[in-house]
């Protein structure tokens, strides 16, 4: 059983929710950009939220089913078709084989899941199974699929029963919620207010690894500089320069520009859907509502495992 | 985060060491990764954790490495191509301390270096012992593109980049060995703990060692 690619699209890997406790070594988790949007893409037909799923990137490729198999998007919705015919969106639908799935460009975020009934089957790196493209491992031979490849389905032993979905969560993408940094006291007032007031604009040098922003630049009181530490999942660096840089899924695991806020939990979902171009606010809340808010997102999932959402 | 202080120092560095291989020989449901640094150890929690439970945790632990001795660093001799393609800011370098390239090249590999903790992308071995006089500040924009086995300084460090990646730190060389095992981390050649020598070397030994690769 598998998946034959007939055209790559921009950056589509094998992604599931990342590969753990090798920090140590440098290699972060990696794992889907917009996690939410994968674990939503399993439960629809029948995996645990776990499984590896296809993350397509702006443009989708071109995908021809070499078995039956079901299967459904998730994510932003992109331009889709099946043997020409229109295909929607959060549905667990019936695939023939042979049938071939058209993925063009988004309508409207950065990234769009494929999911399998049964997953993909790639080989196990370390502790896991999903892509890190910038060190060139894990997943589909570590890199994204290109025409040619064949991506194999992995066995129903584990599958449960697909889910309906009559109810969407409400995401506002163009706030994205933080808390303080661990260099928050870097930046006085003026620092801060320029920094939740204006639109930022995502840049073109955005990665898997880094969201770099533009906007006014925002000063440091305290330098451009700190004696290299940790980096968390979702850090807002600083650099010289005073445009921010979201640490992201594929992020370095220790630096040294100092880290004014953290994305909360709850909105790293938003940070995978941000395509160049976008504009958004960055908003400030206590460490306790970035807590309320993961809950509450969490328990969205586990409604949709118990089946009434 | 625990801090052990906010320098770079031997003592520091074995302190987070002992800390680090404990936290690493005894795996904790709630703590998912850790990242070890000059005088830090952060960890990152699992979305389940308790955080009570994890600083009691981290409290015990650090009474524990207390005790733990620490290994006697390995040599690893690193051969580095100085200059030319391989090492473009070596003039950026030279111009920002007022040295020749040459007397750069010279109080870089001049000595040992500690290999403080593996970090920043997979592989990076973060160095410490360089010379201050070679100091020099990140570039502002970092570079998208670093080839492997780039030899850096970056303020009062220098690394070498096991795999391209993008990277802001002045690039003044290159070695033609791969410092670092992807199949097997815990086997790499350069590893927290190891001493680093820099040899300079000739192109014709950097290409010949490069086939050998």
């Amino acid at each position: 059983m598998s998946i034959s690619v007939l055209q790559g699209g921009l950056q589509s890997t094998v992604q599931n929710l990342g590969r753990y406790g090798y920090t140590h070594f440098g290699i972060s988790a990696s794992g889907a950009g917009d996690q939410l949007s994968l674990r939503i893409g399993n439960l629809l037909v029948g995996n645990p939220d776990s499984f590896s799923g296809l993350e397509m990137t702006l443009i989708g490729g071109k995908y021809q089913f070499n078995a039956d198999a079901f299967i459904a998007l998730s994510g932003s919705e992109f331009h889709v078709n099946l043997d020409g015919d229109p295909f929607p969106f959060h549905n667990c639908i019936y695939i023939r084989k042979g049938q071939i799935l058209y993925i063009g460009g988004t309508k409207n975020g950065a990234r769009c899941y494929l999911s399998v009934r049964g997953g993909f089957d790639v080989p196990k790196y370390l502790s896991g199974t999903t892509t890190h493209v910038m060190s060139g491992l894990g997943g589909f031979k570590g890199r994204p699929l290109q025409k040619g490849d064949e991506l194999k389905i992995g066995s129903l032993e584990n599958v449960s029963q697909p889910i309906n979905i009559k109810q969407t969560l409400e995401i506002d993408y163009h706030i994205l919620r933080i808390t303080n940094g661990l260099q928050s006291g870097y930046y006085d007032d003026n620092a801060w207010e320029s920094f939740t007031t204006q639109s930022y604009t995502v840049s073109e040098n955005s990665s898997r690894m880094g969201v770099r922003l533009q906007g006014e630049p925002i000063r440091s009181k305290k330098g451009n500089e700190i004696l290299t530490e940790g980096i968390p999942l979702g850090a807002i660096q600083i650099p010289g320069g005073g445009e921010p840089i979201i640490s992201f899924v594929e992020h370095q695991t220790t630096g040294g520009y100092p880290k004014m806020a953290n994305v909360i939990t709850a909105d790293m979902c938003k940070v995978g859907q941000l395509k160049p171009g976008d504009l958004f606010k960055f908003q400030r809340v206590t460490i306790e509502e970035a807590e309320k808010l993961r809950l509450k997102q969490e328990s969205y999932i586990q409604k949709l495992k118990n089946g009434h959402d | 985060m625990v801090k052990f202080g906010e320098t770079i120092s031997k003592n520091l560095h074995q302190q987070v060491f002992s800390f680090t291989q404990y936290l690493i020989d005894h795996p904790s449901v709630d703590i998912i990764n850790i990242h070890p640094a000059y005088s830090s150890v952060m960890v990152s929690l699992d979305n389940n954790a308790s955080l009570s439970r994890v600083s009691e945790y981290l409290q015990i632990v650090l009474t524990k490495v207390i005790d733990i001795e620490y290994p006697k660093p390995r040599i690893v001799e690193v051969p580095v191509m100085y200059g030319g393609e391989n090492g473009p800011d070596l003039k950026r370098v030279a111009d920002h301390t007022g040295l020749t390239p040459v007397e750069v090249i010279k109080r870089h590999s001049d000595g040992d270096y500690l290999v403080y903790f593996i970090g920043f992308s997979i592989g990076f071995p973060y160095l410490g012992g360089m010379d201050e006089s070679i100091s020099t500040t990140r570039l502002e924009v970092p570079r998208k593109y670093v080839s492997a086995g780039s030899i850096g300084i970056a303020g009062n460090q220098t690394g070498i980049y096991p795999m391209s990646s993008p990277g802001g730190w002045n690039l003044i060389g290159r070695t033609p060995l791969s410092i670092f095992n992807a199949e097997k981390p815990e086997e790499s050649p350069v590893k927290m703990g190891d001493k680093v020598r820099f040899r300079p070397i000739d192109e014709t030994e950097f290409d010949a060692l490069a086939e050998n690769q």
